[in-house]
């Protein structure tokens, strides 16, 4: 696989470690002469030095050939914009973008941007997985397949402790998929599986359901 | 009709006022309080007396583009010193907020070729600056 990184920080001086450790080629552009610099003592003709904004700075890296090009820059600006050449213009079948400023994800999706990795995001899932209490976590977007995984945990008292699977009232466009008892080990359900109290639930489901299907597992007794 | 100026340097500070002067409503947006000064500059009264309006904020930012009327514009101006920035507000205007008439300052040709192709209204000064000098050297391009 060819891989094109731009943005010769952390993350893409890693990223080019890793993948040319896996055997990859890679070309990682930076436009900080010092950070060229530097990154060029390690990874030596793999950097080039330019403007990755700059389209002959793209093409001179070889776009036109690169399976994946991973934007990584400081700037979101200038990641939605290389992200957005290398698939309008040059056809590159897959994109990596890094979104710095997750209020700036909106302008990622807007533009087919994705996908579009947002740090704080990913810190604050974790956050959200760690938290105790907190009912319901995001465990998989896909926005183009119209399709989430959520993870609920069942409190005391809601509409569906201690119901059979196929008793439980989801709507339409909803799935249980695993039931993970709170004693640990997970399974998949039958019709008959028990849902207790403690346990967690992952649910796929079509967007938007979030809210009617934490009632019934978070309800506490709200739904009788 | 309502044109809104995203960056107020010497260009959009500059078309602001002109547009001002020619009777419609201008709204002007910059991230520093300090170009509300360059659009002071040299005029009799201040730039909100004359009808101007001035917002500060990010040119990325939905609630400084929405403060600053962006939903109400006829015609949206990115010129800010950035071009990555003026093509993405300028593509979010269009696409977004359905923006009439958009209008983006591109300094770099390659990239303001290759989005004009992809239908945004592109200006690139440095073209005009190349052309000018090949045209006082007497060479034609």
């Amino acid at each position: 696989m060819y891989v094109v990184i731009v943005g010769g920080g952390k993350v893409g001086l890693n990223l080019a470690r890793e993948l040319l450790r896996s055997n990859h080629e890679v070309t990682l552009v930076d436009q900080d002469r010092a950070t060229y610099l530097r990154l060029e003592q390690e990874l030596e003709h793999v950097v080039q030095y330019g403007d990755g904004t700059e389209l002959w700075v793209l093409e001179r890296a070889g776009i036109g050939r690169a399976d994946l090009v991973v934007a990584v820059t400081g700037d979101d600006e200038d990641n939605i914009l290389i992200c957005q050449v290398a698939k309008e213009k040059y056809l590159c079948e897959r994109i990596i973008a890094r979104c710095n400023n997750p209020r700036n994800l909106q302008h990622f999706r807007l533009l087919n941007i994705l996908p579009a990795v947002s740090a704080t995001d990913l810190i604050l899932n974790l956050i959200e997985h760690e938290v105790p209490g907190h009912g319901l976590v995001h465990l998989l977007d896909l926005p183009d397949e119209q399709l989430e995984i959520i993870e609920v945990e069942v409190t005391p008292g809601a509409p569906a402790e201690g119901r059979r699977v196929d008793e439980i009232e989801l709507p339409d466009g909803s799935l249980i998929i695993s039931v993970l008892p709170s004693g640990g080990g997970g399974f998949v359900p039958k019709p008959d599986t028990v849902v207790n109290a403690g346990d967690e639930v992952l649910v796929v489901l079509d967007p938007g359901l979030e809210d009617t299907i934490t009632s019934q597992f978070s309800g506490n007794g709200a739904h009788g | 009709m309502l044109v809104l100026i995203v960056g107020a340097g010497r260009v959009g500070s500059a078309v602001a006022r002109s547009a001002l002067a020619a009777g419609h409503e201008v709204s002007v947006l910059d991230d520093d309080p300090l170009s509300h000064e360059r659009l002071d500059a040299g005029m009799d009264s201040t730039w909100e007396e004359a009808g101007g309006r001035f917002t500060v904020g990010t040119a990325l930012e939905i609630e400084a583009l929405i403060a600053a009327g962006i939903e109400e514009a006829d015609v949206f101006i990115a010129s800010t010193n950035g071009d990555n920035t003026n093509l993405t507000i300028a593509q979010v205007a269009q696409k977004r907020f359905d923006v009439d008439r958009v209008i983006v300052r591109v300094m770099d040709p390659a990239r303001s070729d290759w989005y004009r192709e992809q239908g945004l209204n592109t200006i690139c000064p440095t073209k005009h600056a190349i052309e000018m000098f090949n045209a006082s050297l007497g060479l034609t391009a």
